[in-house]
């Protein structure tokens, strides 16, 4: 009998009604590789958990939305939004296809030009942008988005200062039927607080305002959003036109394309539910060609983050633990918690296996392992029976995680990228005990008597 | 063990539990350790018979059957 195949035992309840046999099949979401590197070669050359980017994948991505634009609208240019991940091979990487940089803080705006991204090539937008760093984008030629009346008169003082005229953008906000409405963010226009901005900058006399830029939110599942958005900006950028003799160069739509992922909540998959790009790329683009003046063809600027880097990147995880909730569910503890998968909040990750596990599925539950009640990478996932050791590689989660992860109890992992030769690289290395007890200070009187 | 003895198995594993009117579903493990756990046998005794049988390491033998044994336990069969 040594030749039956075991299986792990399991029993299951049948509904009434409903009493077919479960198949004891094999599991189908199995990942093996990634590019063709295999998932155990990853592991063992950089450890679990580990992030891995797919250079094919990252750049085929953002040719796909940088196209879709291009090909319907005569004069496009994509700013990478830094927040959403700004590793340096990943920005590299994106600014060699052609993206400039969008950022949001001083800390940003340095790492761009550190990484060689001239000052004219940085769009710099947020609420909060501190004086020497206004002065820095400003002699640099920055593409500054104004947020506030008091970024006015800070951009006042600084032209004073340079004894020059500094371009400017103004963001705006505006009811594009998305809720909730990204209302915090610039001048909203409904209200006319827009115009107000811009009579206080045309009053002023050492701004010159060139440029609109707006956001209205991530993740929006409606292209019509956009549409509203373009028209609205449109609009209101003649009205600046014909009444302040200013000329709009650049109308800055922001982001918020989705990736394919999924929401939790939401039990279509996303290849049902995410529009393609296409559909936002016509919304935007027909909506422009539609209400701009004859020749008139100012600057299309996106600031895709996730649509473009979200897919470009896995997790690959190790099980550690295998435990029975009392209730009768099976949970897993991984090696990778909430702390590095900060999107786990909202999405509701695809969980692959590296190898074929036999044995029925059963709704799981996949705990992290930070010791924390909150840390569920997932309340409920249709897995086999694993073993310990076992990959579970999850994405997408190429988007924010790696710049808005934690380092909480232990040391935040390694990332990779493959190379579009199939080479994996480390791009950051996994921390160590130095990288956060660096900034420590333990005054003399504190320390423990040898 | 007076629960699973009412408990009718056959082969294919299915399971019929007269007392609540439920139906299960096992697999071939999973018959085995019933058909053990009914001869009153322990979790540590069935998890030498399984290992044997299937010719797998008896620690995983024994955690798999006391994973079972939970099972059968949170479907209040035990
Ligand atoms: C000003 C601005 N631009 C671009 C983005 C990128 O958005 P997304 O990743 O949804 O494309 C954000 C994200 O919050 C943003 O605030």
């Amino acid at each position: 009998m040594n030749n039956t195949i075991y299986e792990k035992p399991i029993i299951k309840k049948l509904q009434t009604g409903f009493m077919n046999k479960f198949g004891t099949g094999v599991f189908k979401r199995i990942r093996k590789d990634i590019d063709g590197v295999a998932i155990e070669r990853l592991v063992e050359q950089f450890g679990s958990p580990l992030f891995v980017f797919s250079e094919k994948k990252l750049r085929g991505n953002y040719r796909k939305l940088y196209n879709a634009f291009s090909n319907r609208y005569p004069n496009v240019l994509f700013g990478w939004s830094y927040k959403t991940n700004y590793l340096d091979t990943i920005c590299s990487t994106l600014h060699q296809e052609g993206a400039i940089a969008e950022v949001v803080s001083e800390y940003e705006y340095k790492k761009a030009k550190r990484l060689g991204i001239d000052g004219k090539n940085i769009i710099y937008n947020g609420p909060f942008k501190t004086m020497e760093s206004l002065k820095e984008a400003a002699e640099d030629g920055a593409m500054i988005n104004i947020d506030h009346f008091e970024e006015i008169q800070d951009l006042e003082n600084v032209a004073k200062e340079l004894n020059k005229k500094i371009k400017v953008g103004i963001r705006v906000n505006m009811d594009t039927g998305i809720v909730p409405q990204w209302s915090r963010f610039g001048f909203n226009i409904e209200s006319g607080q827009a115009l107000d901005a811009v009579k206080r900058i045309s009053y002023g006399g050492h701004l010159i305002l060139n440029g609109l830029h707006c956001h209205i939110g991530t993740f929006i599942l409606e292209p019509n959003a956009y549409s509203q958005e373009v028209k609205k900006m449109v609009e209101f950028a003649y009205k600046v036109e014909d009444e302040f003799g200013y000329k709009i160069e650049y109308l800055d739509i922001g982001g918020g394309f989705p990736s394919k992922n999924r929401l939790k909540g939401v039990y279509l998959p996303p290849e049902v539910v995410v529009p393609s790009i296409d559909e936002f790329a016509e919304a935007v683009c027909d909506t422009l060609l539609e209400n701009l003046r004859p020749n008139d063809f100012p600057k299309l600027i996106l600031e895709t983050g996730r649509a473009i880097v979200d897919e470009a990147g896995y997790l690959i995880t190790t099980v550690h633990a295998i435990k029975r909730l009392p209730d009768g569910t099976r949970s897993y503890i991984i090696d990778a918690g909430v702390n590095i998968l900060f999107t786990s909040f909202w999405y509701k990750f695809n969980i692959e296996m590296d190898r074929e596990v036999s044995g029925t599925a059963e709704p799981s539950v996949i705990y992290g392992p930070l010791c924390m009640n909150i840390d569920v990478i997932d309340e409920s996932v249709n897995l086999p029976p694993l073993e310990r050791g076992t990959r579970l590689i999850i994405s997408p989660v190429g988007a924010y995680n790696v710049t808005q992860w934690m380092q909480f109890i232990m040391y935040r992992p390694s990332v990779c990228i493959i190379s579009e030769k199939g080479e994996p690289l480390l791009i950051r290395e996994k921390e160590d005990m130095e990288d956060i007890t660096k900034r420590e200070i333990l005054p003399e009187e504190y320390e423990l008597k040898k | 063990m007076e629960r699973l003895s009412q408990l009718a198995i056959n082969d294919e594993g299915f399971i019929f539990d007269p007392y609540t009117g439920n139906s299960y579903t096992t697999n071939k493990t999973g018959i085995l350790i019933l058909s053990e756990l009914k001869n009153g046998k322990s979790g540590e005794e069935i998890a030498k018979i399984t290992s044997e049988k299937f010719n797998i390491e008896h620690s995983v033998a024994l955690k798999d059957v006391t994973d079972f044994i939970e099972q059968l336990r949170s479907l209040s069969l035990l």
